[in-house]
């Protein structure tokens, strides 16, 4: 199915994922993993400019980016695996260490703030039983306080994984977690 | 019109003409209304012709900045030998904005079509479709969108037989505020961190790659084809002379109605708030509105009858900026909403200047400090000194931007903040 994509939009799938592969070694080694490679490389006129849509690459997959695959990353674009590091830590979307099924970010910026952000994030936590950034211990679910996710209208705005909750009130949000943990 | 709330009597529709109609996403939906219409023309104009076309309709960048669009086309260099590049912003990330979400949501061949009309003004043989990585919901559409123009020879090699080729491609972000602001989202492209470099040189000279590069916002590029299509007098029967056309304003916080509405340039802020929008809701009072997005000032109830045009938030000591009224009702402590603001640029600063990187993380500590009860009057001098010293000393504009807001609110609502600091207590209702 990937490997039909258009190379246009080969660097710009959703990252951000519940289901995640278990990728058997080098991930540019694969068939889809090589073709992925060749299609975002067709797309810039210098190598380095692949590098957010491979981090993206290594995240839809396996839903973290490990050291080793910033070493294999820096390989395939002939960069030090300290650059890698120094712009996958820079970019608060990659994950360095694993992160739950869900990863459930709740917005507590300035609008939904005023929309009440700060008590859903409360409820999420709760509901859930962890604390800001901890992954439950089933591994269903991670919380993460997040900054503005540009949806203000539909305060307060929640993402999970790669789709919004709108208008998220303290009241709905059990309702979520529920529908969640079903997932 | 208006999104999710449409309100016709108030609103003028030209750019928000399909948004909500889901059938207007597609490749077939859109040549039913007419798409790619103004693509086809413009491939028998000239690039010059098409850049004065859209200089003299006056349409400013809709991004924050404000500036002539059709000026900065004209900057790039021609015949330079040189590949030229167009880096569409869609990093929408000023908190408040969420307008070109929904352009691109709804109506991602608008977008497409604006991107090819200006990319061959500017001479561009790539477009970059910069995306924050957060809106999944939107690349797909228009990950989607792009493949169809593609296929349709929309994009490409010898676009509908003209001779002229021009490739597009999605990027997306991964969560960096600052990779809306042009240098750094140019470094992000290049696969570096999104830190932004000293102007000059300007992106006409050596933007992306080092080569001429012109970065324009989603709403800007959206409004190309229209403008194309019907000539700048036409757009100019909207706005005023210095604020031309419609402009899609995000509105949020405390209202009855918040979303988008595209309203002509200049209607008074509070016919915005009240008529628009429907008014605060439970009839409660207004206190502050932040009219343009979180970096700018904040206004007081005394203040809303100003035009919403660049010109009129200027006077009125704020900015139009992404065109985001943030409104606050007299229930909203100004002090913890200013400090949730200053917590958003010390947690976004790249970190490369150390009056941004120190001074924002200052401020929000400063502020909570004194919502914790343990603030002293002195600590309003400090304030108004990092206000001093986080303005014009930075390579990119993010420490102004918590500028204008925090000192606006240390003049605006003093009161509030010696309350706090005096007796432990708010003086919201």
């Amino acid at each position: 199915m990937s490997r039909d994509l258009h190379p246009a939009v080969a660097g710009a799938q959703p990252f951000q994922r519940a289901e995640r592969e278990a990728v058997e070694g080098p991930l540019f080694e694969t068939a889809e993993g090589r073709d992925r490679l060749q299609k975002i490389l067709s797309r810039y006129p210098v190598k380095k400019a692949a590098l957010l849509p491979l981090l993206n690459l290594v995240q839809e997959k396996k839903g973290w980016i490990s050291a080793d695959d910033m070493v294999e990353v820096a390989a395939a674009l002939d960069l030090t695996p300290a650059h890698v590091r120094s712009v996958a830590t820079f970019y608060t979307m990659y994950n360095k260490h694993p992160v739950g099924r869900h990863l459930v970010q709740v917005c507590t910026c300035i609008s939904c703030h005023l929309n009440r952000g700060d008590a859903v994030l409360e409820r999420f936590l709760e509901e859930i039983g962890v604390r800001e950034g901890e992954t439950s211990e089933d591994g269903k679910f991670t919380v993460i306080e997040a900054e503005c996710l540009g949806a203000c209208g539909f305060a307060t705005v929640v993402q999970v994984n790669d789709e919004y909750y709108e208008n998220v009130m303290p009241e709905t949000v059990a309702e979520i977690v529920e529908e969640l943990r079903g997932r | 019109m208006g999104y999710p709330h449409s309100h016709d009597s108030e609103t003028t529709t030209l750019l928000s003409r399909y948004v909500g109609d889901p059938e207007a996403k597609s490749l077939d939906g859109w040549l039913e209304r007419g798409g790619y219409r103004t693509l086809r023309d413009s491939l028998e104009m000239s690039p010059d012709d098409i850049t004065t076309i859209v200089k003299e309709s006056g349409l400013r960048g809709r991004g924050g900045a404000g500036f002539p669009t059709g000026l900065k086309w004209t900057f790039m260099p021609k015949d330079s030998g040189d590949p030229h590049y167009l880096c569409c912003n869609a990093d929408e990330s000023e908190p408040g904005a969420f307008k070109d979400r929904e352009i691109m949501r709804w109506t991602p061949h608008l977008l497409i079509e604006g991107c090819m009309i200006s990319a061959r003004a500017i001479g561009a043989e790539h477009v970059y479709i910069y995306v924050r990585g957060e809106f999944f919901p939107v690349s797909r559409v228009l990950n989607d969108a792009v493949v169809e123009a593609y296929e349709a020879g929309f994009i490409g090699e010898d676009i509908q037989g003209s001779g002229w080729s021009c490739d597009l491609t999605v990027h997306l972000g991964a969560g960096a505020y600052i990779a809306g602001e042009e240098t750094g989202l140019m470094n992000s492209i290049q696969g570096n961190r999104a830190e932004p470099w000293m102007k000059p040189p300007f992106p006409a000279q050596s933007g992306v790659f080092g080569m001429p590069t012109t970065v324009n916002n989603v709403e800007t590029l959206a409004n190309v084809p229209m403008i194309v299509e019907n000539g700048s007098d036409w757009y100019r029967q909207w706005g005023t002379e210095r604020s031309p056309g419609t402009k899609l304003w995000c509105c949020s916080g405390h209202l009855k109605r918040p979303g988008n509405y595209e309203l002509e340039l200049g209607m008074p802020l509070k016919d915005i708030i009240y008529d628009v929008c429907g008014g605060i809701p439970d009839d409660r009072a207004l206190r502050a509105v932040i009219p343009g997005g979180s970096s700018t000032a904040f206004l007081t109830v005394d203040e809303l009858d100003c035009s919403t045009t660049y010109e009129g938030l200027a006077e009125a000591g704020s900015s139009l900026g992404t065109a985001s009224p943030i409104v606050m009702d007299e229930s909203t402590c100004i002090l913890r909403a200013m400090r949730r603001i200053a917590q958003f640029y010390a947690h976004e600063s790249c970190g490369q200047c150390v009056q941004c990187r120190e001074g924002t993380s200052w401020v929000t500590k400063i502020l909570r400090r004194i919502e914790e009860g343990e603030g002293r009057m002195q600590d309003l001098d400090t304030l108004y000194e990092l206000c001093e010293q986080l303005t014009g000393r930075t390579i990119c504009v993010l420490a102004d931007s918590v500028v204008f807001p925090l000192r606006s609110s240390l003049d605006k609502f003093r009161d509030e903040y010696e309350a706090h600091i005096n007796t432990n207590s708010c003086t919201a209702s």
